[in-house]
């Protein structure tokens, strides 16, 4: 048994078989064949070399009738390598002698050649390429439409991967995918924020661990202690069973709270609201009893297809999600990606720091038909009930104008095409940048709500990039800077009379609940897993203790000090509630 | 005898790594250097391996502390030979000295390409 260390970025406890991702992608599961079977696997095998050598040939042939000898010449070296005696000696002997599956033979043989050719650091590595192409050829002659691959997932998996991409997860099969571990990542990430989404189990930045796995082992994903435990015993798994048994009669328990209001002990209302990716997790916050969508997130439109997102696939979307919340508001987030995720966009130049580079508003306002198809499909889903848009991460009052004045004008579109949509729409921005924060006091007066998106506001306030696990302690929501801009945002909107909400990963935590409500917020935007709990929390407390709470952590100097007091005001309020 | 570092410390993933047992017969050796410009890679690799799968004895290539079998392109480019590089061809069995001169020679001809800037 072997328990490893990571980061718990979403919550729960599976038990499932691994399906192992590592920096080259796909990794064949190790499994053996039959002694019996072992000349029908070989005649296989032979077979798969002999397809691949033919396609070769068949492709150098091609490229020297179109582009000549020397660039055909790679594929005589292709060639070369796969018919290399000892390479052949190599496969045949792992299959007949240590009965690997033909498949794991070559994954594996090949590899090790390349990764040898990698180390060699002069012209030679560029050969570990030609590896990779011959390793994939001769598995996709081996595998056939079998061709395992993350998409094609088909029974129930724990994902252990060295990294995924926002779009890898947002692809991944929710049926199927019961957790997953990566050796990167930092909280906060995207992955991270999309696994709480799905609600299933994910730890991240364990570090390296790939090695010691093999896809089809058991394991267990722990995402409350972050833990990822390889080749677990007997009693351990029972343990575990245990946990996830409990897990399910504590929800049924919160599940009682759905039709009960966020009403704190001493009579004030509390708001809370869903952040969602997908529609159809709207059906899981209805479940949960929320008051509205608090953030719609919309990259996932533009992360899950290779095209860019036409106005009827995002009209689809919003409606199903608008339709779905009847009278209660939608608020929709125009596109907060970077250029560097898109997968439509090609990067002109590589941004050497994406997080401070073209992303988000900027890049909206950059691409304007990208930007008014999205707009118009807000707009014409604002015809169907409450729905709200939002500009995410507002630095300057320009962009906030440049982007009211592009709505306006699809508005007028619209209007000349005879299409319905809710002229009174109201018009929010996101507070994520330590500019927005202080700047606030001139941005509310063009604003109709504001939305404080934590993850961000801590990352640009503490200068720390979330994903880089190097530096991930230092992102840390109790920090005193970042308290003094919320604290801030929250009193310039209360001043103003214009609804303010927090709707980062600090709003789903109950250690900062009390925090939050001292400080004035009424409204909580937090993930659909998350609102049993965050209302349990405002049903808990009164909103005079909350204030004395708020007060003493302002007094505080260091995040250590804020967050043991915090977590000490937790205790205190889980250890009432129990008895 | 492992052909590589890197190889040999995978030893329990394949039995196979040592060269064939060496055909019955002599041992003999010949210093050499490689001089094209772009050193031992993909195309040289595949001509000396092919010349020494010709011959019935084992050819080995020997560098510094390396030592890989020369019948295989790819233990051939682990070698990572650039111009300038000296090397030490190695024949054993009963047609070493026909291999051995046949391999010195696709050296001495620059395996048909220009020859390299090092000094000689």
């Amino acid at each position: 048994m072997l328990k490893l260390q990571g980061i718990a970025v979403s919550p729960g406890v599976t038990i499932g078989e691994a399906l192992v991702l590592d920096a080259e992608g796909f990794r064949i599961p190790r499994r053996f064949v039959e002694r019996s079977a072992v000349d029908t696997e070989l005649a296989r095998l032979a077979h798969a070399v002999a397809e691949t050598a033919r396609e070769m040939v068949h492709n150098r042939d091609r490229i020297n009738a179109e582009l000549g000898e020397q660039y055909a010449a790679i594929f005589d070296a292709h060639l070369a390598m796969l018919h290399d005696p000892r390479l052949q000696q190599e496969l045949t002997a792992a299959v007949r002698d240590r009965n690997w599956w033909p498949e794991y033979a070559v994954s594996r043989t090949l590899r090790r050649y390349a990764k040898v050719f990698q180390s060699l650091g002069n012209h030679i590595s560029q050969r570990a390429h030609d590896i990779y192409d011959i390793e994939k050829s001769l598995l996709r002659n081996l595998l056939g439409q079998r061709r395992e691959t993350l998409a094609a997932i088909s029974q129930p998996v724990v994902v252990l991967a060295h990294n995924l991409t926002p779009s890898e997860t947002a692809n991944l099969d929710r049926r199927f995918v019961k957790g997953f571990a990566t050796e990167l990542g930092g909280p906060g990430s995207h992955t991270a924020i999309v696994a709480e989404g799905l609600e299933i189990p994910a730890v991240v930045g364990i570090g390296p661990f790939l090695a010691d796995v093999s896809g089809g082992e058991p394991v267990i994903l722990d995402g409350n202690e972050g833990l990822v435990i390889l080749q677990p015993d007997e009693e351990t798994i029972a343990q575990y069973r245990l946990e996830e048994e409990v897990a399910r009669s504590v929800a049924v328990r919160l599940g009682r709270l759905r039709d009960l209001p966020a009403e704190t002990t001493d009579g004030v209302r509390i708001e809370i609201m869903g952040n969602i990716e997908f529609p159809s997790e709207v059906e899981q916050c209805i479940d949960r009893g929320c008051d509205g969508i608090g953030l719609y997130r919309t990259e996932f439109l533009y992360l899950t297809s290779k095209r860019e997102p036409t106005e009827e696939d995002h009209y689809a979307a919003y409606s199903e999600v608008v339709q779905a919340m009847g009278d209660k508001p939608v608020v929709i987030r125009t596109l907060d990606l970077g250029a560097d995720k898109m997968l439509t966009e090609k990067t002109p130049e590589e941004e050497r720091n994406p997080c401070l580079g073209l992303r988000s508003i900027r890049l909206s306002l950059r691409q304007l038909p990208m930007f008014r198809t999205q707009l118009r499909a807000i707009l014409r889903a604002s015809a169907l009930g409450d729905v709200r848009v939002m500009f995410p991460l507002v630095s300057t009052i320009v962009e906030l104008r440049q982007a009211r004045m592009v709505l306006a004008d699809v508005m007028e579109d619209l209007t000349e095409h005879g299409i319905a949509f809710n002229r009174k729409m109201p018009v929010g921005m996101m507070v994520e940048t330590p500019a927005a924060a202080l700047m606030l006091d001139a941005f509310i007066k063009e604003v109709d709500f504001v939305s404080v998106g934590t993850n961000d506001l801590i990352q640009y306030t503490l200068a720390v990039d979330r994903g880089n696990k190097e530096v991930a302690d230092l992102y840390n929501a109790c920090d005193p800077a970042v308290l003094r801009l919320l604290r801030r945002s929250l009193d310039v909107a209360a001043e103003a009379g214009v609804p303010a909400n927090v709707c980062g990963q600090m709003s789903g935590s109950v250690m900062y609940t009390q925090l939050l409500l001292g400080m004035g917020l009424r409204q909580l935007s937090v993930p659909a897993s998350a609102i049993p709990e965050i209302k349990q929390a405002c049903r808990s407390v009164s909103v005079a203790d909350c204030r004395l709470i708020a007060e003493k952590a302002s007094t505080m100097d260091g995040a250590r000090e804020v967050k043991a007091y915090l977590r000490d005001q937790v205790r205190r309020l889980l250890a009432e509630t129990v008895a | 005898m492992g052909w590589c570092p890197e190889m040999a410390a995978d030893s329990r993933e394949s039995p196979i790594h040592a060269g064939a047992a060496a055909p019955h017969g002599e041992t003999v050796s010949r210093a050499v250097v490689v001089a094209n410009s772009q050193g031992l890679h993909a195309r040289p690799a595949d001509m000396l391996a092919r010349e020494a799968r010709r011959w019935q004895s084992r050819i080995e290539l020997v560098a510094d502390s390396q030592r890989v079998d020369g019948k295989s392109i790819l233990a051939v480019l682990t070698l990572a030979a650039e111009a300038g590089t000296r090397l030490v061809v190695e024949a054993t069995g009963p047609d070493a000295r026909e291999a051995l001169e046949a391999i010195g020679s696709l050296f001495d001809r620059n395996f048909n390409e220009p020859a390299g800037s090092q000094t000689t």
